[in-house]
């Protein structure tokens, strides 16, 4: 019975006749007909138009049949839904069926189809075969949840499949355990819901371990998988769970023993680093990894990318098995790049004379890419392993006299690479190099070549013709290379002035002139001003010592390197790149080790401190959002906001009085001048002056108050500052007094290369304080602090900032700074935002911080009684809000005690009887520290706990400020 | 895990695609066909990515099965289900080739059904899946034999069906072994190591319970110890049995097994104990690369006299005792593939030059131990104008095989 048949082309009016075939009675006519339509269907052809002569010999008791029209079904149900609805009911019958391969069949086939309606037929019969007797169909079930789960995900859990797929992990048959675990980590990939659902837990650990020794080569890999996301609460349960795990190092099937592996590898970090168990572990390893070479190649390309990885996390582990790394001949390619990477890791002084001698070898090979991989490595070789770097060399000499083009190139590359970690020490081969010149014609070849000339300018006699042979033909060549030319003659014209003029002159005006490559032109730049400036600076520059390079160039990073271990055996280590990388929608995975998370922490706090220092030219991009330009320079800010300086009778703190402060003094020329000189620098008038909402702010009948105020500023500040002293006395029924908030991190440390500020604002005294604690988690000590404040609401300025100066690494300083109202006013969102930049010896660093509202409420805020109801009234209805705070446990005279300590004053209080409880209404006024007044009514009741507000202002914008300062106050 | 599993002929077209995921549409089908098929550099690697859709695949002759997926699978599980599937269609149908799996494309999708359920690898023994699925169309069962089935495919001897009836209960066992050996051009042996495989064959009624043992002379995993204290107590005993002085242990560097045997017992006790599928199957596979003493040794000796003319000339010694035999000898030397013609001159053997394969086959019915053959030949060879190609042809290794018995 030969099938192939089906695959001839179809001939004209072929569907017609499939059609009829379908509607034929005779049984033989319509499976030869269904098999053509199979194979159409393979090779791409439309075949949905038989779709409902397709269904229709769905009710059949031959089984292979059956399961063709089942095949079509799940090709073609999501075009045809409507259609597909006629199969429902076979369905439903079919999981009835006697026959468990039938019922499975059915219940599989159903989750493939994608068709809502199916999917609402489909709940019963799932429900009814999770449950059922025989293995077969549970098994065919648990898998079938999750397809309904990639379909639907909400229907899965609110019909509580993810339950009942939980009960199947203690069934009886271990192949319905394992499709069961496969199932609950796909779902708990991809939805957090459930995954809360799907962890593991130390029972069920134990089930799975059980199941591991009795179910398929498969099963044991999806529980090995699961295992491998599993975190053991302590290096015992690690270490029971290895030594159950270990036996499976022995499997044939690769995968079963990669996935162990990856458990292994996983849990050892667990493990006390100097158990015996863990050295014995260790070794238990190598052999099986090893064993993995002689599967079939594509496995070992997969063995070998994880070896890789293994290597570098675990160097011990294979440093005696370098010889089975060796090249086959008849080896994929694929598999001998891999091995020629893991050979370069493993070398070290007591084997490289073998390696080498492989090297070598490879190095005649056909392949071209093995070739200058074999090069390159023997170039790695020389950098890891001193001792060897002259052997090594002498190897590159030999192979650069085959004169093979991509040979010698590659050899160039590696060569220079050689010099920057020995400098100075195998200068004779240059000669070498140099008669090959001309067989260099790729870029990084040229540039190599390039660079060596330069570096070596001094003891190679022709140097400036070699250089001038390259410089003729600058405008076709590479960037690459365009930019090491430059470089290496400015380094030959630094050395030897005296007959290179004409050369470097040419090389700047191409550059600088003839190129439309800014990188180019900007080092061009760079050297001819160096060398116009002065010439004994360029010669530090550009002839300056550089640092040697490190010999594990390729590493991975450790944070990578940790969820790549984690991932050993899958796609992400082939790839050797984290899953977000590839696959679509991916969430994050938690990446289970502790130990993962903090070396992930280290690393990215690390890479934000070096950010942002190099760039010493180029004003930095802002970083932070709505913060103030991160000024650099005074006229390049000045231009970028096109404002004059300087401006007014603004004066600098004191704390900016010292030296390098450019940066903090134009902040305060930068809020001195849009204000302007008009309003004396009076707070008060400033404040009016400038906001539209302060503008208005004047409550009637306080006219006096802003115009005394407006009179002059620094009287109003003394004012204030003499009635704090007058203030309600705090601490006597509460401690602590006026609230003071927990200090929250202003600046973190990664933003403040190393400067870490701690603070919360206090009003103490009548004063504004904040309280600020300054870590240096830096290096180095930190000194000559100061502060400065952006122009804010309140026009709030700091006082000197004392700081125990110098402040040394690891160690913390506390301080008190005052603040005082009087500075310029400019209006924030929110109002209480307070843009901040706090200088030290390294630099100028910026944040902002939101104020708490009750800082700014002042001493002198009890308002006569009479004004209090003139102004009540005066204010419109629409200026009044209502709000209630919840969660309050104090009584009435508790409330207006708490309120009173922190300048909220009690204007009148009464009590009134609504609906049979006593309520207390409080009538309270308080003052902004610029005059803002907001009248309040407050109604408590004895025994329950919400306190109602109801405020007046003139000044809504104050209002969300003012119920956020009540809520704390009266929680705190 | 896997979205798709497809098979495509030598042109690309697709001759059996089963999609078992919805991501997977018929471009990725045909994405794998344009970018790896007909890509005009062969690939260099198993697993691809195009378009996010990472590809595996693995070639049998002209034939190409490829498995796809867009998750972070585990990339040696998929080459091993490929691999399996590959041993289970040759177990139902012969060698894979563009025309058997055209002819049984129905026959293959039905296995897919059953050997991947969305994606996820169910059964891959041949002997159970041959339980239900066979060529000949479905066979009417009763339902006790279907209960039977369905509870062996899941059971936990997934690869042996009850029931099994021999007059003769015969077991057979084939020890195979491959010596891979690198040698310098100055007769340095740089790497060799002995990879073996045990096959068995087995012809037992019911549900025999094996334990296969090996002599005292085997050490398995000497560095490893075993982690019970009774597995060390009879590790001890060995080693002082053998401490005789001279090392006539043979160290195993590591085995594997068929998943037939218990391996926490093998782990805990160290034997080897299992119930045999059915037929034929490898027991185990073993790796060592201690105190390997070569059988043989081959000497070549390559002159090229002109340039289109090469002596060669292979001395063959066997090393081993006088008292045994060699037999079915056979040694291939790889000449250059520019060959016009070859004289042959050997003392002992039949030696032929085989032109599609570019190599010398030299045959030895019997060699006894400690003598030495040799055989020269004289390779004409075709001018060709890049002298420098002839430089850079693979240079494949002399290799051989023989039996002993």
């Amino acid at each position: 019975m030969s099938d192939s048949k089906y695959f001839t082309t179809t001939k004209k009016g072929e569907m017609a006749e499939l059609k009829a075939d379908l509607q034929s009675d005779k049984k033989e006519r319509k499976k030869e007909a269904i098999k053509k339509i199979i194979a159409n269907m393979t090779v791409g052809k439309d075949v949905s138009s038989l779709f409902a002569d397709v269904v229709n010999c769905m009710q059949t008791d031959n089984l292979e049949l059956k399961k063709l029209v089942y095949l079509y079904l799940m090709n073609y149900a999501k075009s045809q839904p409507d259609l597909a609805i006629l199969a429902v009911n076979t369905f439903s019958k079919d999981c009835e069926d006697p026959n468990p391969l039938i019922r499975a069949l059915a219940v599989r086939t159903m989750g493939c189809i994608r068709v809502d309606k199916i999917t609402e037929y489909l709940c019963e019969p799932l429900r009814k075969c999770l449950k059922d007797d025989d293995p077969y169909v549970r098994k065919t079930a648990a898998v079938c949840v999750a397809k309904l789960h990639d379909i639907n995900a909400q229907l899965v859990e609110d019909q509580g499949f993810l339950d009942l797929l939980k009960d199947l992990l203690s069934d009886s048959t271990p192949m319905v355990v394992a499709n069961t675990v496969a199932a609950l980590a796909e779902i708990g990939e991809v939805s957090s819901t459930a995954t809360a659902l799907t962890d593991l837990d130390t029972s069920t650990i134990n089930k799975l371990l059980t199941a591991l020794n009795e179910c398929t080569e498969w099963g044991q890999v999806f529980i090995l998988d699961s295992l491998a996301g599993y975190e053991p609460k302590d290096d015992k349960e690690a270490q029971s769970i290895c030594e159950r795990v270990t036996p499976r190092l022995a499997h044939a099937n690769a995968a079963v023993v990669l996935s162990a592996v990856k458990v292994l590898m996983k849990f050892m970090e667990l493990l006390p680093g100097d158990s015996a168990y863990l050295t014995s572990l260790v070794k238990k390893l190598a052999a099986p990894l090893v064993t993995l070479l002689s599967a079939e190649p594509e496995i070992q390309f997969v063995a070998l990318r994880n070896i890789n990885l293994i290597v570098q996390k675990r160097s011990d582990i294979l440093k005696e098995d370098i010889k089975v790394f060796y090249v086959k001949y008849n080896d994929p390619i694929y598999v001998k790049l891999e091995k020629l990477d893991i050979m370069i890791r493993l070398a070290n002084s007591t084997n490289i004379a073998n390696v080498l001698a492989e090297l070598k070898e490879y190095s005649t090979e056909v392949d071209v890419d093995f070739v200058r991989k074999a090069v390159r490595a023997i170039g790695r070789c020389a950098i890891k392993v001193e001792s060897a770097a002259e052997r090594c060399v002498g190897t590159l000499v030999d192979l650069i006299q085959t004169k093979v083009t991509y040979v010698v190139q590659e050899a160039v590359i590696v060569i220079k690479d050689i010099f920057r970690k020995y400098p100075n020490q195998y200068e004779s081969i240059i000669a070498t190099l140099c008669e090959n010149l001309d067989s260099l014609d790729e870029p990084e070849a040229r540039a190599s070549m390039i660079w060596i000339l330069g570096e070596y300018c001094d003891r190679i006699d022709s140097v400036d013709e070699l250089l001038t042979t390259f410089l003729d033909s600058f405008a076709d060549e590479n960037s690459q290379v365009q930019l090491q030319l430059l470089t290496a003659i400015v380094k030959l014209f630094l050395k030897r002035p005296a007959d290179t003029q004409q050369l470097v002159q040419s090389v700047l005006s191409l550059a600088t002139q003839e190129s439309d490559n800014p990188d180019l032109r900007d080092r061009g730049y760079i050297y001819w001003r160096l060398l116009s400036t002065d010439p004994a600076a360029a010669k530090d520059v550009v002839l300056a010592e550089k640092p040697t390079i490190s010999e594990e160039t390729d590493l991975l990073e450790p944070a990578l390197l940790d969820e790549l271990i984690c991932q050993i055996s899958t796609l992400a280590s082939v790839y050797h790149k984290p899953p977000s990388a590839f696959v679509e929608g991916k969430v994050p995975t938690p990446t289970s080790n502790k130990l993962i998370n903090q070396a992930n922490n280290t690393t990215s706090a690390a890479e934000s401190t070096e950010e942002p220092v190099e760039d010493g030219v180029a004003a930095p991009p802002q970083e932070q959002a709505a913060v103030i330009p991160s000024a650099v320079e005074d006229s390049l800010i000045g231009d970028l906001l096109s404002m004059d300086l300087p401006s007014t009778s603004y004066n600098a703190p004191p704390a900016s009085a010292g030296d390098g402060l450019g940066e903090l003094d134009l902040l305060g020329d930068l809020s001195g001048l849009q204000i302007g000189g008009g309003y004396g620098g009076g707070m008060i008038g400033g404040q009016t002056g400038v906001g539209g909402i302060f503008g208005g702010t004047g409550l009637p009948g306080m006219g006096g108050g802003m115009g005394g105020g407006g009179g002059g500023g620094g009287g109003g500040i003394d004012l204030f500052g003499g009635l704090g002293g007058q203030g309600p006395n705090p601490g006597i029924m509460f401690q602590g007094g006026p609230i003071s908030l927990p200090k929250q991190e202003w600046l973190p440390a990664a933003r403040g290369k190393g400067m870490e500020i701690l603070g919360t604002f206090v009003r103490r005294g009548g004063q504004i304080y904040a309280d600020m604690t300054f870590n240096n988690k830096a290096m180095q000590m930190m000194a000559d602090f100061a502060i400065q404040f952006n122009k804010n609401s309140f026009g709030l300025a700091p006082g000197p900032l004392a700081v125990n100066s110098p402040l040394m690494p690891n160690s913390t300083a506390s301080t008190l700074l005052p603040i005082t109202p009087g500075g310029l006013v400019m209006k924030m969102t929110p109002l209480t935002q307070l843009q901040v930049a706090i200088k030290n010896n390294v630099d100028v660093f910026y944040f902002s911080v939101n104020m708490p509202t009750h800082v700014l409420f002042s001493e002198d805020g009890a308002m006569d009684r009479k004004v209090f109801l003139a102004t009540w009234k005066e204010i419109p209805q629409s200026n009044e809000v209502q709000a209630s705070v919840d969660n309050v446990s104090l009584t009435p005279d508790q409330v207006q005690q708490k309120l009173e300590t922190n300048n909220v004053f009690l204007i009148a209080r009464r009590q009134v009887d609504v609906g049979g409880l006593n309520q207390e209404l409080m009538y309270m006024s308080l003052k902004f520290i610029n005059n803002i007044w907001v009248l309040i009514e407050v109604k408590a009741a004895p025994g329950s706990t919400t306190v109602g507000l109801a405020l007046k202002t003139s000044a809504m914008d104050v209002i969300p400020g003012v119920l956020e300062a009540f809520k704390s106050i009266l929680h705190a | 895990m896997i979205g798709g599993v497809f098979i495509y002929n030598h042109k690309g077209e697709v001759m059996v695609s089963r999609v078992y995921r919805d991501n997977i549409t018929r471009t990725t089908v045909d994405a794998f066909k344009v970018s790896v098929i007909h890509a005009r550099q062969a690939v260099r690697s198993p697993v691809t990515i195009i378009a996010r859709t990472s590809y595996f695949h693995t070639r049998q002759g002209s034939v190409w099965i490829v498995a796809c997926t867009k998750q972070n699978v585990n990339a040696a599980l998929v080459f091993e289900v490929l691999n399996k599937m590959v041993q289970v269609l040759e177990q139902y149908f012969g060698s894979i080739t563009e025309e058997s799996v055209k002819n049984n494309f129905v026959l293959i999708y039905e296995l897919l059904d059953e050997i991947l359920d969305y994606g996820y690898p169910q059964k891959t023994d041949s002997g159970i899946l041959k339980t239900y699925i066979t060529q000949q169309g479905v066979r009417s069962q009763s339902t006790e034999e279907q209960k039977q089935i369905t509870s062996q495919v899941t059971g936990q001897i997934g690869w042996r069906r009850e029931g099994i009836k021999y007059r003769r209960n015969e077991l057979f066992l084939d020890v195979l072994e491959s010596v891979n050996l690198l040698m310098s051009p100055q007769g340095q042996a740089l790497s060799a190591h002995v990879s073996g495989r045990v096959v068995m064959k087995s012809y037992l009624s019911g549900m025999p319970e094996c334990k296969f043992g090996m002599n005292d002379k085997l050490v398995i995993d000497k560095q490893a110890k075993p982690s019970t204290p009774e597995a060390q107590n009879l590790e001890s005993q060995l080693s002082k049995r053998q401490g005789g002085g001279v090392n006539r242990s043979v160290a195993i560097d590591d085995c594997t097994f068929h998943q037939c045997v218990k391996l926490s017992k093998f782990e805990s006790e160290r034997s080897i104990s299992f119930i045999p599928p059915d037929g034929e199957f490898e027991l185990m596979r073993y790796r060592t690369t201690k105190d390997i003493t070569l059988p043989f040794r081959v000497i070549p000796l390559v002159r090229l006299s002109t340039q289109n003319h090469v002596e060669i000339k292979v001395t063959l010694k066997s090393l081993f005792k006088a008292a045994l035999t060699a037999q079915k000898v056979e040694v291939r030397i790889p000449i250059p593939p520019n060959t016009s013609g070859v004289k042959i001159i050997t003392l002992r053997g039949k030696a032929k030059y085989k032109t599609g394969e570019n190599t010398i086959v030299w045959r030895l019915r019997n060699m006894q131990g400690q003598r030495q053959s040799e055989l020269t030949a004289e390779v004409e060879l075709l001018p060709t104008t890049d002298t420098s190609k002839t430089k850079q042809t693979a240079r494949v290794p002399i290799s051989m095989n023989f039996e002993v018995t």
